[in-house]
């Protein structure tokens, strides 16, 4: 019981980490380079402009969802389902 | 196809049905002479009775029901309820207009209230969940033991909720001022009686079933009439999608029109405006007694010239308004000068990232953008009204789903406002500047009656140039449905949507509080062994007392509390995150840790926001505080020292004291637990 629970929380913080290292680079990453990122055009948009004001936000949807998808995996296969 | 979703969804589904139909037949009754006024009253009475009812069916006498909803509420439904729980009456009303006037500097905020997210399904919302508790004290005090860290919570979360509640029946109060025509102080009170007919009877439950109304009406009445002003301008109805076209054609009209010889010559006397109140200022009592005598010996000479009498008592007018003394004087001649000073800029545009005319400056701006996107993720992932939505899932797994809806719900407006900002400038820039004033369209006269418009034809060419328009941010959202010539019922209807945003975010803020107060002060700390329903009645009385109190303080216009909201991101952050965080991925926190980190960063935070922001406290007798800001960074982001040092002290204080011995078994009981044993 200790070593599963151990395992799974290993697994839940590897990923919870890469994640968040994604999130950052992208959040302060990306944007402190959004002067430079401008001078390209995306659907119309400079794409500094676009990232900050679409483009990041959907990413941090999409970080969200992958989190979930991935502690669903890891929670079948601990035995953690909850219904 | 209604078969396969849920009663839940069935019910909304009526309901939004129900509400496009009493839009569709106020419209009618519009045609047919419906009087404006009549339309704001039936928007009014029609959202308010809705939530009432809702409010009401959903009344409960069960304390879990009461302060987390009995944790019933489904991923889907607990998302759209923090949607309108977060967005509050400065996102609907104010985001747009800020993003106006600061352009690429704006989107901060954007980045920063979706970002925050992140943070909160990451690092925060699964572990609340199987911790299953009531509030957020509750998880500190349980994880790292005693009550000197509830209290110090517990304070934390009123100071940075309190300010917000104020903020937002404030709010209540100008949305129904300006479109029905209430007075304010009997709009505060409405906003009063809206927000307790949602929140007394059920607390959380019918809050949560109610936020998911708001949302609804907030999220329709958000995206209409930019849609309509996006098929008026490019045919297509998506604004997001086309919006880039046009700030592309903002961006041509903004190289053209910035430096013509007459925009160059406003700024420069409005620059000259602002050089003389400074002189003014400088060479105070003594400038503000000469102008008097000025003014004395012209009337006495007109009057002894057979002048026209008008004239003279023009003059003498003047005089009498001039201040009456030199502190006075002082006060009104900086804020004449700060508004020149403000014109006489040399405009942004509206696309360009960290604008400055040289490379120091745009890396200034380039640190304040960033460290404000910092203090606006982190203060969203530590805002306790919002962490506690977390509670009411059934299961974790349904916890960590409802972060995502809750960010694609916001998303929408978010995504939105951005778009509003720029066909407001793209109307400004093409059908404003350059244009006879006497010839500007209809709602620039109609809101400068109110004075969120002000125009001053300081070269008295009879033109507008840009410099000489101003803008209040409120107006951007408030008068789209008229610069796209809709008819008033689109006004109602984002009136109803303020209105909602405002409820919704004044009743999570305000169970916040009162859960602080009834459940981790009283019920905790005072009398743990109170039954049940004396907990209810405790709850409810404190809840009609912090709200009446809110609105008593709303109500006298306090005109500092809108800035004061920025602050409360800088407060929760630097007060919640890091012992929050550090709690659940650090074994060796402790409390003395903990403790120490949490009022160090308050503190920090507080300390760092008065320096910089004020000079004297006069009911401290206090002058001389204000010092240069570190880094650049302006006081709105001073969350962003103050969660540095919280971390930074939680980390020294616990390495030098002994490990918490409770802390391992709590830890394996949030990270790892199977449901059914809960």
């Amino acid at each position: 019981m200790m070593a599963k629970a151990d395992a799974y929380w290993r697994r839940t913080k590897r990923l919870t980490f890469t994640l968040l290292l994604c999130w950052i680079c992208l959040t302060f990453g990306v944007t402190w380079f959004s002067r430079e990122v401008n001078e390209m055009v995306f659907l119309g948009f400079p794409l500094g402009f676009y990232m900050a004001a679409q483009g990041s936000l959907v990413i941090f949807l999409l970080i969200i969802w992958w989190y979930n998808r991935r502690m669903r995996k890891i929670d079948a296969e601990f035995g953690v389902d909850e219904d | 196809m209604l078969k396969s979703l849920t009663r839940l969804q069935r019910y909304y589904l009526y309901y939004t049905g129900c509400f496009l139909a009493f839009i569709g037949a106020l419209a009618i009754l519009e045609q047919h002479g419906m009087p404006p006024r009549w339309i704001g009253y039936s928007f009014l009475f029609f959202t308010i009775s809705m939530y009432a009812l809702i409010g009401i069916v959903s009344r409960t006498s069960d304390v879990s029901e009461y302060y987390v909803a009995g944790r019933k509420i489904p991923a889907f439904f607990n998302g759209m309820a923090t949607g309108a729980d977060w967005m509050s009456a400065a996102s609907f009303i104010g985001m747009a207009g800020t993003l106006y006037l600061s352009g690429f500097q704006g989107l901060a905020y954007v980045i920063g209230w979706t970002g925050g997210f992140v943070l909160v399904a990451l690092l925060l919302a699964p572990y609340l969940r199987r911790f299953g508790q009531y509030t957020i004290p509750d998880f500190l005090g349980a994880r790292y033991g005693g009550n000197a860290i509830r209290l110090v919570a517990v304070a934390a979360a009123i100071l940075a909720s309190f300010v917000y509640v104020v903020a937002q029946i404030y709010g209540v109060g100008v949305i129904t001022s300006r479109f029905v025509s209430l007075q304010f102080e009997i709009g505060v009170f409405v906003g009063l009686a809206g927000i307790l007919v949602c929140s007394f009877l059920g607390g959380m439950k019918a809050v949560t079933w109610t936020q998911v109304a708001q949302y609804l009406i907030l999220i329709v009445a958000y995206v209409t009439p930019v849609a309509i002003l996006s098929y008026n301008v490019t045919g297509n109805p998506i604004p997001q999608l086309v919006y880039g076209q046009v700030l592309q054609q903002v961006t041509e009209l903004e190289n053209r029109l910035f430096d013509t010889p007459a925009e160059i010559e406003v700024r420069q006397l409005f620059r000259e405006r602002a050089d003389l109140y400074a002189q003014k200022i400088m060479q105070l009592p003594h400038s503000l007694i000469h102008e008097r005598e000025q003014l004395s010996t012209e009337i006495n000479r007109l009057k002894a010239s057979d002048a026209q009498m008008k004239e003279i008592v023009a003059l003498e007018r003047h005089r009498r308004d001039l201040p009456h003394d030199p502190d006075q004087a002082k006060t009104r001649w900086e804020s004449a000068m700060f508004s020149a000073a403000d014109r006489s800029k040399q405009p942004i545009h509206h696309a360009e990232a960290f604008p400055g005319e040289t490379a120091e400056e745009q890396n200034i701006q380039r640190i304040n953008f960033l460290a404000l996107v910092f203090c606006l993720t982190v203060g969203t992932a530590a805002l306790p009204h919002i962490l506690t939505r977390y509670y009411t899932t059934p299961s974790v797994r349904e916890a960590r789903e409802s972060v995502f809806w809750s960010l694609l719900f916001i998303l929408l407006l978010y995504i939105t406002a951005p778009a509003y900002a720029v066909f407001a400038k793209y109307e400004v820039l093409s059908h404003l500047a350059e244009i006879p004033i006497a010839k500007l369209p209809g709602w620039v006269a109609a809101w400068a009656k109110v004075g969120l418009v002000s125009i001053e034809d300081i070269n008295g060419d009879g033109i507008l140039q840009l410099a000489e328009l101003s803008l209040n941010p409120d107006v951007i959202v408030l008068a789209t449905p008229e610069i796209a010539g809709m008819p008033y019922v689109v006004s109602g209807l984002v009136a109803a949507g303020g209105l909602a945003a405002a409820l919704s975010t004044a009743d999570g803020l305000l169970l916040t509080i009162t859960s602080a107060l009834s459940h981790d002060v009283y019920y905790r700390i005072i009398r743990p062994d109170a039954s049940t329903q004396f907990r209810l009645v405790i709850s409810k009385s404190m809840l009609l007392v912090v709200a009446v109190l809110a609105a008593t303080v709303a109500a006298q216009k306090p005109g500092t509390i809108l800035s004061m909201v920025a602050w409360a991101f800088s407060i929760a952050g630097s007060a919640f995150f890091p012992a929050l965080v550090l709690g659940i991925f650090w074994e060796r926190a402790t409390r003395q840790g903990a403790l120490a980190g949490m009022i160090v960063g308050v503190l920090l935070s507080i300390y760092y926001i008065v320096r910089v922001e004020f000079d004297t406290i006069p009911w401290l007798g206090i002058s001389g505080l204000h010092m240069e800001p570190w880094l650049h960074i302006q006081a709105t982001s001073s969350g962003f020292f103050g969660v540095l040092a919280g971390f930074a002290t939680i980390i020294l204080v616990s390495l030098v004291t002994k490990p918490e011995p409770g802390a391992i078994s709590f830890l394996k009981g949030i990270r790892f637990r199977n449901e059914a044993s809960s």
